[in-house]
């Protein structure tokens, strides 16, 4: 035996010592297996299971990057404007830092909506996996929250007067709609005082509520276990192990798959960071680039892209109150899909024609409005809108008639998979 | 509180007149930030033309120079006239108050216009005054109807006049449908260098709105290089991986 091994040994033994140490005073090691290394995943996971993995990449990456701007940025109205100019010439690296932080927000959202996307097409919310999709759901509009007070940080035009808009909309809620809005304000119009609580919601009280919610969502998933393109319940058929027959460890199988997943995604990210920042002016808007000015508004005024789909909804009703009521429900309804969907299967795969076709309709609908939401109000785009709207609404309201009449094709007990 | 939000939405949908009235046709600035040179005599026109009352206050003089390839000497030589430090920006020393009586507005930094207007706006804008004498600066543009702006740069360019197309209206205005400009007194430069002067000048204007914009177009490849490169080896090391998942 030579020296080199033994010492190796040694040093070894030392780190299984303190492993031992640590797994005495908290479960690190039990953590390690029950939640990667023995979370047994479906196999059959296929295209649509990035997304969640990559939610995380760029929950990281807008924690990271908003701390960095945070230790640069004035939340005054005097100096807002300013002192993102600033981060965008003399901080070291501050335009790589402002740039991945106001892309990543954008990415955000065409990440999350691929991610429910998919569990629309696999029947992810239904039993029993109601909690993890609430949860979810939850996250969302903590998202849609941050994304909007994150808005108004720039104190360009276009984040004052968008942030006007939005306030405005509180207003229709009956009797109390002027106090409201005074009360989200702080003062009787869009001023100093709005900008520094909008402040301490996007950098603080959110990102942590927004934490709290994905680590919810992650236990509940891995309570119940992972979904599946087939929508059988791999639990149902285990081995003389214990382990289910089509299922692999998350650790090293997923891992791996999704660092593909990863480098996709930040080849995508950076072609836009290096060279469209602005995206032609949908992720920064152009009317952004000049300071807020209470006394004239942009020629134009829309949401950043995400948000156009229920913007598309608010101006296609005539009243305005039972539109903002209606904008919401448009966001609100997702929660109750699990009990909305009577469907006796889960995933697309075996649903029958009805649900196909309302499920195609609602997306073609939700692209519609995303479009129209961006286009100024002709009298054909509004009523273009107010066509999709229907649509969109005929998803949710009609399916429990449409998902428990379908014909729907037998589930196998085994998903299917074919090694390759 | 419901006319309030009914005033606001109003003033969400967008403005139908914006469209209506004569969207100007915008001419290709054709520019390129990497043309130093280009950038350089930019940068000379701008000091000279437009710093005396335009601010492009987040600008820093030595930033600027070392970026356009110029030396502090040369910085110092040709582009700063009123005393100001190399590590300055570009402030002006008109008060606003003077400025709102002289020209009735305040004219607007110019640091970021070229990322809220275009390139293609600012380079059209500044080719469109026409001689106007209903106007108290003698002057009018096409782009932006009413502009406060006098015509800076009309002893380079010249007077033009601009010649309308469109029939006389209910009010027996003709000035709604534009055709095109008529030189009317030549200009200490042809229109050829006029137009070459005024493409250098929105080049600066493009440049100073996001200097970052040569070190990230420059930094995009290498960083992506090196991610197809991972994303590669994800791949190799997924199939390894996945080898044993029948």
């Amino acid at each position: 035996m030579s020296s080199t091994s033994q010492t190796a040994k040694a040093g070894g033994g030392r780190l299984a010592a303190l492993t031992t140490w640590i797994d005495d005073r908290f479960p690190m090691t039990a953590l390690w297996k029950s939640q990667v290394s023995e979370y047994y995943a479906p196999k059959n996971m296929n295209f649509w299971y990035y997304f969640g993995s990559l939610a995380m990449l760029v929950l990281v990456i807008q924690i990271l990057t908003g701390i960095f701007l945070t230790m640069n940025y004035k939340p005054s109205a005097a100096d807002a404007f300013g002192s993102v100019e600033y981060i965008m010439r003399d901080v070291e690296w501050g335009w790589l830092i402002r740039y991945m932080h106001s892309t990543g927000a954008s990415f955000f959202f065409i990440v999350v909506y691929l991610h429910m996307f998919r569990a629309l097409l696999y029947g992810s919310y239904q039993k029993p996996r109601e909690l993890l999709w609430i949860f979810g759901m939850l996250i969302y509009f903590v998202l849609m929250g941050l994304a909007f007070f994150g808005y108004l940080l720039p104190w360009g035009n276009m984040s004052y007067w968008g942030a006007q808009v939005i306030v405005s909309l509180f207003g229709a809620v009956p009797v109390v709609g002027d106090s409201l809005m005074e009360w989200i304000r702080g003062d009787y119009y869009i001023s100093d005082i709005t900008l520094n609580r909008f402040f301490a919601l996007h950098v603080i009280a959110l990102p942590l509520v927004l934490v709290f919610l994905v680590i919810a969502h992650l236990m509940a998933l891995h309570e119940v276990g992972s979904n599946n393109p087939d929508g059988v319940e791999i639990k149902k058929v285990k081995g003389p192990d214990g382990i289910p027959l089509d299922g692999i460890a998350f650790h090293p199988y997923y891992t791996v798959k999704d660092l593909i997943g990863v480098g996709v995604f930040l080849i995508l990210f950076s072609l836009v960071i290096f060279y469209a920042p602005t995206m032609g002016g949908y992720f920064l808007e152009h009317a952004n680039f000049e300071p807020a000015n209470p006394l004239q508004t942009p020629p134009h005024i829309a949401p950043v892209w995400y948000f156009t789909p229920y913007y598309a909804i608010l101006r296609a009703v005539p009243d305005k109150s039972l539109g903002a009521l209606l904008m919401g429900a448009a966001v609100v309804l997702f929660v109750f899909l699990p009990w909305l969907d009577r469907g006796k299967v889960k995933s697309i795969r075996y649903r029958g024609p009805l649900f196909k076709f309302f499920l195609a309709a609602f997306t073609i609908s939700f692209l519609a409005l995303g479009f129209l939401g961006l286009q100024p109000a002709t009298p054909l785009y509004t009523n273009l809108a107010r066509l999709f709207s229907v649509v969109y609404f005929a998803y949710f309201l009609l399916m429990p008639w449409y998902s428990s009449v379908d014909k729907t094709k037998p589930v196998p007990t085994r998903v299917t998979y074919h090694a390759h | 509180m419901r006319t309030k939000l009914l005033v606001l939405t109003a003033a969400l949908v967008p403005v139908a007149a914006f469209a209506a009235g004569g969207e100007v046709h915008l001419d290709q600035a054709n520019i390129d930030v990497t043309n130093k040179a280009s950038l350089q005599r930019g940068a000379s026109n701008f000091v000279n033309y437009c710093l005396g009352c335009h601010s492009a206050k987040y600008v820093r003089y030595n930033r600027m120079a070392a970026d356009l390839g110029l030396t502090e000497q040369q910085l110092i030589d040709n582009l700063m006239f009123t005393g100001e430090r190399p590590h300055d920006t570009m402030a002006i020393g008109i008060k606003p108050d003077d400025a709102k009586r002289w020209f009735g507005v305040v004219p607007p930094d110019l640091t970021l216009v070229a990322r809220s207007r275009g390139a293609d706006y600012l380079y059209t804008f500044l080719r469109s005054f026409y001689a106007d004498p209903s106007k108290a600066s003698g002057v009018n543009n096409i782009v932006l109807p009413g502009t406060a702006m006098p015509h800076v740069l009309w002893e380079l360019q010249g007077v033009q006049e601009a010649v309308w197309a469109g029939e006389p209206n209910a009010q027996g205005d003709v000035r709604h449908e534009f055709k095109e400009f008529k030189l009317l007194t030549p200009g200490t430069l042809s229109p050829e260098e006029y137009d070459s002067f005024v493409r250098d000048t929105v080049n600066f204007l493009e440049y100073i709105a996001e200097p970052a914009q040569l070190q990230r177009r420059s930094l995009g490849f290498p960083v992506i290089a090196f991610l197809v490169f991972f994303t590669l080896l994800a791949y190799a090391l997924k199939k390894e991986f996945w080898k044993d998942v029948k």
